[in-house]
């Protein structure tokens, strides 16, 4: 059964625009070639860390919404684990409640676009 | 002055203090779903060392407040909020 998940990932900054797309596309095509789907992308870009992770005070975040396998986790996880690029990450199971919440929020900002 | 003894005479006024009634935020408003990545919603319920604030002081059910909890721990996990901090607000 497909689950909806939510993944959030740090990047270092020490790496270039062209390298933090590469990254993220990495993980982008890996959720897609393993069966996934992906449903919704943010780019919350440079931001100040609360504390120093790996003596380093900022950091690319990135999220990434996707329906995938529950097994699929486990590798992305693995990928994530040997990533030198990658300094923190959370994978997180969506409810019924997150997955109305992060619609709703997604079309409240669709619409101040407009 | 066996009138005297009978009244009961305080050296302070006593305060009758008017309980405000705590409720809980989620259950009013209706939200039903914690955002970890909200950082500055999570801040309410934590005091300035970034500890999580008790559900004495802060009125909300034990449903929410778990879930703050454990989303307040997200937070602290993606660094978004600190796990030890001073003047934080």
């Amino acid at each position: 059964m497909l689950k909806q998940y939510e993944t959030v990932f740090i990047a270092t900054p020490v790496l270039s625009d062209v390298q933090i797309k590469e990254a993220v596309k990495k993980y982008r095509d890996f959720i897609t070639e393993n069966g996934g789907e992906i449903v919704h992308e943010e780019d919350w870009g440079l931001k100040k860390l609360a504390y120093p992770i790996q003596k380093k005070t900022t950091g690319f975040y990135h999220l990434i919404e996707f329906k995938a396998e529950s097994t699929l986790i486990q590798k992305l996880e693995i990928q994530y684990r040997r990533d030198e690029r990658i300094i923190r990450f959370l994978t997180f199971a969506m409810d019924k409640h997150s997955v109305a919440y992060a619609e709703k929020k997604r079309a409240n900002s669709s619409e101040n676009k407009n | 002055m066996s009138q005297a003894n009978n009244e009961i005479r305080y050296l302070n006024p006593p305060t009758v203090e008017v309980k405000k009634k705590k409720y809980c935020r989620f259950k009013k408003a209706g939200i039903k779903y914690v955002d970890y990545k909200d950082a500055e919603f999570l801040k309410r319920f934590l005091n300035e060392q970034g500890k999580i604030l008790p559900r004495r002081l802060t009125g909300t059910s034990l449903k929410f407040q778990k879930k703050v909890s454990q989303a307040v721990k997200r937070a602290r996990h993606l660094a978004l909020l600190p796990y030890v901090t001073d003047l934080l607000k």
